[in-house]
């Protein structure tokens, strides 16, 4: 017989679950009572019920399994709340267990008592409140199952504390199969989309094939590769989609975007095709919707279906799961007896975009050095130190765009960040979800100086845990992304953008939580302070990497233009 | 264009919130909307009424079936469906002109449900746009309320809204 904290521990079990990230209060004694009582789930105790959520959500990023935080009622549940929505708008597979107060006291205004699927709804895959600790372990199989199918997202199960009373027993059993009526999960896409969707890719004569996080969601990477190098197409990853095609390979023009690759958008934009493999149209990737591939034929794939026409109507919706609709494609592609366009002329356009003003150059080596650092410089040093393979998390501003501009991501999985709700604190504790997860690989969290602040109670956490990650930090002294607004459209009038004196010495804030801080203030330390903080494989390592305040990032799309209306530089732009 | 939706969803605690959330989440109009249990209890029936574009329509009906609680959907606009609305009204009135009243108003049907302190309480039934022209028409009495049912419908002949049985999902 088991107590219902019992029983959602062991669903947890049965769901191969060995790791849970959290923080304990009232609601939730009860579970916490079961999980001392067991050794088969582990319980990492974080400081902040954010960081629960984050780190479950990095662990998922990274293993492609479903990460689980554990909460209290009232403040630990909205707490969380930030931490759901990152996970939701990325679509990422997570099940948030919180505690809830006693059934007899919902709606009474309860001590610590706040209406959780109700806050929740808006962010959440689905929910369920617990009505009966019997339904526990049935209900924690639909959680999981809905968590990770189709288009993944959060789930939150409510349990209210007396559903885990550990003096009401019952026989505990992990359903073998559940039921749900009505959850279609896409597989395969109409066989006659799919032959119109290759005739047209063979077709085109300026083709681009544009991924995104779909791909990486359902570890669709090699199929893509296999697709793309029949097509010969230039590729192009969004920021969610990073990894999902080798940024080293010669077909890779980089990022597209707000922030993205000169070639990527002016190819995006002058392109008579536009293959959508796991994207959803974002307004960071469009501008305009109305002046967007106004030449373009579009294809879309997407396990979502209310993705489709959404926000930019297409000629072929290839309903499904992405590796299961690139292999259809591949397929057909093989078999299909029309011959390719000659795509050299496409090409010779896009190298000289990618001369013109690509990214590529290295930074590491310019003439003229100052002692001045550039944040470029340091994402390149960052790839070269870790040869390009470690486990990078980032907070979001501009650390992040030049993080995903320059650390050149050869495989999926290992770009862990914001990119639909942009939650700055994300960067440190899901770099902790992640290195739970690898222990044996690198993991750097590039930052700032003002996100870092934002989850910098984790710093105990990893200390408490000994995990070693590395905090790369770009310290521009400043909010940087919002100066950098600041400069182009409010006239360089610098609202509350600078802590003044205020910054904590973060060498020795690190120090204080037992980890080593390392501050880099010349351009000529900074090889081999990177190269330092690699070495120290057991210790966390604070990089205070003081950089240039005044960089911005280029290339930037101008509000309300189309994709090849730019930004190059604080000079240079393309309209 | 008013768009008629017909939804099938679970009879659960939340499951409306859910419908009626995704509107004002996405910042979509609802027109009206009547819910009630079917003849199979743990299934409830929705329908509404909206006036966005066909575009958002599609959106809507897609986001709909999206959600975990909802089983099926129908465009009834888009079938061959039957649909009808009620209204009760009450007015400060005499009998005999409500009589007449209903009885002028050829597309609809109606009776006098109670007449009590010159107050005078009657329902009507059919198309929503003619019971919006018969509202109109009663500007000059001296209204004291009405409610609405907001419209309901049903497609006709042998197509229906229906779920198919639970979907069993199996692990190995």
């Amino acid at each position: 017989m088991t107590s219902g904290g019992e029983a959602l521990i062991k669903a947890l079990s049965d769901e191969k679950i060995d790791i849970i990230f959290g923080y304990p209060g009232g609601a939730a004694l009860h579970i916490y009572d079961a999980i001392y009582q067991q050794d088969r789930v582990q319980h990492i105790l974080v400081r902040h019920e954010q960081a629960a959520v984050h780190a479950a959500d990095g662990f998922a990023r990274a293993t492609g399994k479903t990460g689980v935080a554990l909460v209290t009622s009232g403040p630990g549940a909205t707490n969380a709340i930030t931490g759901i929505a990152t996970a939701y708008m990325d679509s990422i597979p997570l099940v948030v267990i919180s505690g809830q107060v006693a059934s007899h006291l919902i709606g009474t205004d309860a001590f610590q008592e706040t209406d959780m699927i109700g806050i929740s709804r808006p962010i959440v895959k689905h929910s369920f409140l617990v009505q009966s600790a019997e339904e526990i372990p049935a209900i924690v199989k639909k959680a999981f199952h809905i968590a990770s199918s189709g288009r993944p997202g959060p789930v939150v199960i409510d349990v209210p504390k007396d559903m885990t009373d550990p003096k009401v027993k019952f026989d505990y059993k992990f359903p073998k199969d559940l039921y749900l009526r009505s959850y279609p999960i896409l597989g395969e896409a109409d066989p006659l989309q799919v032959s119109e969707a290759v005739k047209m890719l063979k077709a085109a004569k300026k083709p681009v094939i544009y991924a995104g996080g779909g791909v990486i969601q359902s570890d669709a990477s090699e199929e893509l590769v296999n697709l793309s190098k029949m097509a010969g197409a230039p590729v192009t990853n969004t920021l969610m989609g990073l990894g999902a095609f080798p940024a080293t390979d010669n077909q890779f023009i980089g990022m597209l975007g707000m922030h993205g690759t000169y070639e990527a958008n002016m190819v995006m934009s002058e392109a008579d095709l536009i293959f959508n493999v796991g994207a959803r149209f974002d307004d960071r990737i469009t501008n305009n919707p109305k002046k967007f591939g106004l030449e373009a034929k579009k294809i879309h794939i997407d396990s979502d279906p209310s993705s489709i026409d959404k926000i930019i109507n297409v000629d072929v919706a290839l309903n499904g799961d992405a590796k299961l609709v690139l292999a259809q494609l591949c397929k057909e592609f093989k078999n299909s007896s029309i011959e390719n366009a000659d795509l050299n002329p496409w090409w010779d356009q896009v190298e000289e975009w990618r001369q013109k003003h690509g990214l590529n150059h290295d930074m590491l080596n310019l003439e003229n050095q100052q002692d001045i650092i550039l944040p470029q410089q340091v994402i390149q040093s960052l790839y070269k130190v870790t040869k390009g393979k470690a486990f990078i998390t980032s907070d979001v501003g501009q650390h992040q765009m030049f993080a995903a501009q320059y650390y050149k991501f050869d495989k999926p999985r290992k770009w862990i960040n914001s990119g639909g709700l942009g939650t700055m604190g994300f960067g440190l504790p899901s770099a902790m979800g992640v290195k739970f997860a690898f222990p044996d690989e690198d993991v750097a969290c590039v930052t700032g100086e003002g996100s870092i602040q934002m989850c910098i109670q984790e710093l105990s956490t990893c200390s408490q845990y000994c995990l070693p990650v590395k905090i790369i930090n770009l310290n521009n002294r400043a909010l940087g992304m919002v100066k950098q607004w600041q400069d182009m459209q409010y006239g360089g009038r610098y609202s509350s953008i600078s802590y003044e004196d205020s910054l904590p010495d973060f060498v020795k804030l690190a120090e204080s939580f037992g980890h080593v801080g390392l501050k880099v203030e010349k351009f000529s330390d900074l090889n081999d302070a990177m190269e330092e903080a690699f070495s120290l494989k057991d210790k966390l390592v604070f990089l205070d990497v003081l950089i240039d305040p005044d960089e911005h990032v280029y290339p930037m799309l101008e509000a309300g233009g189309s994709m090849s209306e730019m930004r190059i530089s604080k000079k240079d732009k393309t309209f | 264009m008013l768009s008629h939706i017909a939804i099938l969803m679970e009879n659960q605690p939340g499951a409306l919130s859910r419908v009626v959330g995704l509107f004002s989440q996405r910042g979509y109009n609802i027109d009206s909307l009547s819910v009630a249990p079917t003849q199979d209890p743990t299934l409830s029936r929705l329908t509404m009424t909206t006036s966005e574009n066909p575009k958002i329509v599609n959106q809507i009906l897609r986001q709909l079936y999206k959600l975990v609680d909802v089983v099926m959907v129908q465009n009834l606009s888009d079938a061959e469906a039957y649909s009808i609305e009620l209204a009760i009204i009450k007015l400060v009135s005499s009998r005999e002109k409500i009589e007449k009243i209903i009885s002028q108003a050829k597309e609809l049907e109606g009776k006098i449900l109670d007449d009590k302190d010159g107050h005078i309480m009657f329902e009507i039934w059919g198309d929503s746009a003619d019971i919006d022209a018969l509202l109109a028409s009663l500007k000059e009495e001296k209204f004291i309320e009405v409610t609405r049912s907001g419209l309901l419908g049903m497609t006709k002949g042998n197509v229906a809204l229906k779920t198919n049985d639970q979907t069993k999902i199996s692990y190995d």
